[in-house]
């Protein structure tokens, strides 16, 4: 039984946008018990076919052709009072966010119940259907976990309060929009098959919006893959993963299972070592005095002109770790030294100096440059801080913006001209701009669209091959780190799990936590199909 | 939670020793007492005289000393000029200003709050715009020249005089509002803001994703987390109505406690210029203190810290 049918759908744009349409000639449908997956990066257009089917789309955004039918019957015109009863109810949507979903003020339970209420469900059945929902979404002692705020939820259990929420009702269809992407992969792997199982035992159609053809190939039924508002392609998902028509569906595919390709080590010499790393932060009042062992007992090695991912989930220590790299945390004991000379505690001119040699780039390329600063100053800032001249200074920032991909005429520009790739490119160009023997990426991509993703991984291993730095990759991404490293360390709860040439251990984890991170990446089956 | 509040108590402590330590530096530097005391003409063995009785010959260190000792057996001294207990001469006068002060700031939270609501509420319209230029004139005009101003009707227009009457309504109101302008034009301002933020935030999206209806949407979710930053501001604003009150007394001849500041300071009461400041301070201290007090009460992040 089909329950949602969209018909040639367009929904317009304000004026001056990038298109005239945000959503132009949209077909698919969703029937009972299925899971069609919608696949787009930022700027596609999926979330505005979900806001459609919710009826939700802002005045801004209005549906210029096209129906949507609801089991048979035509929805009401988009923000209609009539959608008030309806969802929860028929429909039901959860967001990328789970924690920021919830009133901040409010007690889980609390807000749970206030679904039923304002759709007229007196106050005992109110209890106990929250209470089952709790249970049914697997969440550890419902009753304690009614009664605690958001804030006391990790990411997960947020996620399966949110779930809980959607199908407190039990609508018909739920719209998932990108619920696990800010989640580790071990959650991840977990609340997608929750949303399986819940939609196997009630025969919930699910309408999953995603940009991980990872994800698509565990859960979906069907695909529709977007593209700046338009349908590319759509089909049966097994023959549309094996055998994609459209080349951007070929892109995206590709950007979940690339692997690097293995490199022998030219020059075996280590740049930089880092022996027994412990950090632990101090934090707290008189009264409160807190320590939180961030790094325990970390060693590594960076080999001349080789890539080291450091991999971990949220809070597994791999950003603390790579702020002692870039002595930007003074580490509680343990010996770090670059060219064989001891770094650990030093200090003034010759920090200076080190710092220079040492170059990061960080995860949120529209937060990392000072929006009222051209392009090119904050590229040549540091040479000129370094001893340039201004006009070499700026020779050699035109020069890195062509050798990222952009051109010289950026100089002058300002950051928000450019999108949020470009942006990450020109912070790749700053980091150069110092000739850094290091280069340290802390979660560089992370922010990216997919597909953008796949560019600027390439380009950091194409800049790597030209001017032979070292690099630290720092990322959550399993995928990431097999797109780019030729070695890996593996973190958990602050220490190193695992550390050796990346292949090998990708092909052959040694412990457990590697496995089940490994195991829990989405798309075990693409990659199968890639590598095979 | 105990550390929260264990570490706000000896915050208040500190800067309650603070003030009074300026407050006793401040009016012996501004001026002899002893010569402001005595008649004009006295010859200088009288001024002596007064300052011996008034023990302001002593070194400035035991004078402080002394006075901190006064201050925790509860003796806050005498006023020089009416021989009473400055305790007393204060508290004859704190009901009439509180009775000020309360009102304005009643006006200032029943007018100010709405209005930014509205505001926030109907962003980019004009009304939106009017009530913003609104709250920037009631915030920029000085209240001195609000309050003449609204004398200056009432005696030309109505040929009645406006203010120092606490029992008369329309006497109360206009010092009132006079008093509370600034803090209405910055609730208003405030309350837009924080609520605009609330309204757009993604917790608001989920609730209407779950089918709850506007107004309770609005009352029971953005409301609520709106008013964190204005507890704040409520509790700062206190600082502006005290030193506000000490101007609008003085226009409308309001008997409180802002005119006998003045009027000591000017005569170098130093008894009764410090317990008064004192009083200020502890009050401000404590509205402070009731501000994060409530934090714990609304915000269940800070309770579990």
């Amino acid at each position: 039984m089909t329950i949602l049918s969209i018909n040639n759908l367009s929904v317009g744009l304000p004026d001056g946008g990038d298109r005239d349409l945000a959503v132009e000639g949209v077909t698919f449908s969703v029937g009972k018990g299925e899971t069609l997956c919608l696949v787009g990066e930022s700027g596609s257009g999926k979330s505005v076919v979900a806001q459609a089917v919710m009826g939700m789309l802002p005045l801004q955004l209005p549906v210029k052709s096209g129906n949507i039918e609801f089991m048979g019957a035509p929805l009401p015109a988009q923000r209609d009072p009539a959608y008030l009863a309806m969802r929860s109810v028929r429909m039901a949507m959860i967001f990328q966010d789970a924690g920021a979903s919830l009133d901040p003020l409010q007690r889980v339970g609390d807000q749970l119940e206030e679904i039923a209420l304002v759709h007229g469900i007196d106050r005992a059945t109110r209890k106990k259907m929250v209470a089952d929902i709790l249970d049914a979404v697997h969440l550890p002692d419902p009753k304690k976990l009614a009664r605690a705020y958001p804030h006391q939820l990790s990411g997960g259990q947020a996620q399966r309060v949110v779930i809980a929420a959607a199908l407190l009702l039990n609508p018909e269809l739920l719209i998932a929009d990108e619920p696990t992407t800010a989640l580790d992969v071990t959650t991840q792997a977990e609340i997608l098959e929750l949303i399986e199982e819940l939609r196997r035992d009630r025969g919930t159609a699910v309408l999953f919006i995603t940009h991980d053809f990872g994800v698509v190939s565990d859960i979906a039924d069907r695909v529709v893959v977007m593209r700046k508002g338009e349908v590319v392609e759509s089909g049966e998902a097994a023959p549309l993963l094996r055998n994609p028509q459209h080349p951007y569906t070929r892109t995206l595919l590709a950007a979940a299972t690339s692997r690097a390709a293995p490199r022998d080590a030219v020059d075996k010499s280590a740049v930089m070592t880092a022996q027994n790393i412990c950090l632990t932060y101090k934090s707290g009042g008189p009264f409160n005095r807190r320590e939180v062992e961030a790094v325990k007992d970390v060693s590594l090695t960076l080999h001349k002109g080789r890539t080291t991912a450091v991999v971990g989930e949220s809070g597994s220590g791999k950003s603390s770790f790579a702020r002692c790299l870039l002595r930007l945390e003074d580490v509680t004991s343990g010996t770090l030294t670059f060219e064989g000379r001891d770094i650990t505690h030093l200090e003034g001119a010759e920090m200076q100096a080190l710092r220079k040699r040492i170059q990061v780039v960080l995860q949120d390329p529209f937060g990392a440059l000072n929006p009222r600063r051209t392009i090119g100053s904050a590229i040549a800032e540091g040479p000129i801080i370094h001893g340039a001249t201004r006009a070499d200074a700026r020779a050699k920032a035109e020069n890195l913006l062509e050798m990222v991909g952009l051109t010289p005429q950026a100089y002058d520009r300002h950051p928000h001209e450019f999108s949020g790739g470009q942006r990450q490119r020109i912070c790749i160009a700053r980091a150069l701009a110092l000739d850094p023997d290091v280069l340290i990426a802390d979660e560089s991509v992370s922010a990216l669209d997919v597909s953008i993703q796949a560019q600027v991984l390439a380009l950091f291993r194409d800049l790597q091959q030209r001017l032979g730095f070292t690099m630290l990759f720092i990322t959550h991404d399993l995928r990431v780190a097999a797109a780019i490293a030729d070695d890996l360390l593996v973190m958990q709860n602050g220490r190193a799990v695992e550390y050796g040439n990346a292949a090998e251990i990708f092909a052959n984890p040694s412990q457990d936590y590697t496995k089940a991170l490994l195991a829990a990446a989405p798309g075990q089956d693409l990659t199968a199909v890639s590598a095979a | 939670m105990i550390s929260y509040i264990g570490l706000r108590l000896i915050r208040a402590v500190v800067t309650l020793l603070i003030t009074i330590t300026l407050v006793f530096i401040f009016i012996r530097f501004s001026g002899d007492p002893a010569a402001a005391l005595a008649p004009p003409d006295a010859p200088q063995e009288v001024i002596d005289q007064y300052r011996e009785a008034l023990g302001l010959d002593k070194p400035l260190w035991s004078q402080y000393t002394a006075y901190l000792g006064q201050l925790l057996q509860g003796d806050f001294g005498y006023s020089v000029h009416t021989g009473l207990p400055s305790v007393q001469v204060f508290l004859a006068r704190l009901p009439s200003t509180l009775f000020l002060g309360g009102t304005a700031l009643a006006v200032a939270l029943a007018a100010g709050l709405p209005l930014g609501a509205i505001a926030a509420l109907n962003r980019g319209k004009p009304i939106d715009r009017l009530v913003m230029g609104f709250s920037v004139f009631a915030f920029a005009l000085p209240n001195f020249l609000f309050g003449l101003v609204i004398i200056l009707i009432g005696a030309l227009v109505f040929q009645t005089y406006i203010g120092s009457n606490p029992d008369s309504f329309l006497d109360v109101v206009f010092p009132a509002l006079t008093l509370g302008l600034a803090s209405m034009g910055a609730f208003a301002r405030f309350a837009r803001s924080s609520l605009l933020e609330t309204i757009n935030a993604p917790f608001m999206v989920a609730a209407e994703a779950r089918g709850i209806g506007r107004t309770r949407r609005l009352l029971r979710h953005a409301v609520p987390n709106a008013s964190i930053p204005l507890v704040t501001l409520i509790g700062l604003s206190l600082g502006g109505l005290i030193a506000g009150s000490i101007v609008t007394e003085q226009v409308f001849g309001w008997p409180g406690v802002g005119q006998l500041l003045v009027r000591s300071v000017a005569t170098r009461d130093i008894a009764t210029v410090q317990f008064i400041v004192l009083a200020v301070a502890v009050t401000m201290i404590l509205a402070n203190l009731i501000v994060d007090l409530l934090y714990l009460v609304i915000d269940p992040r800070i309770r579990s810290k």
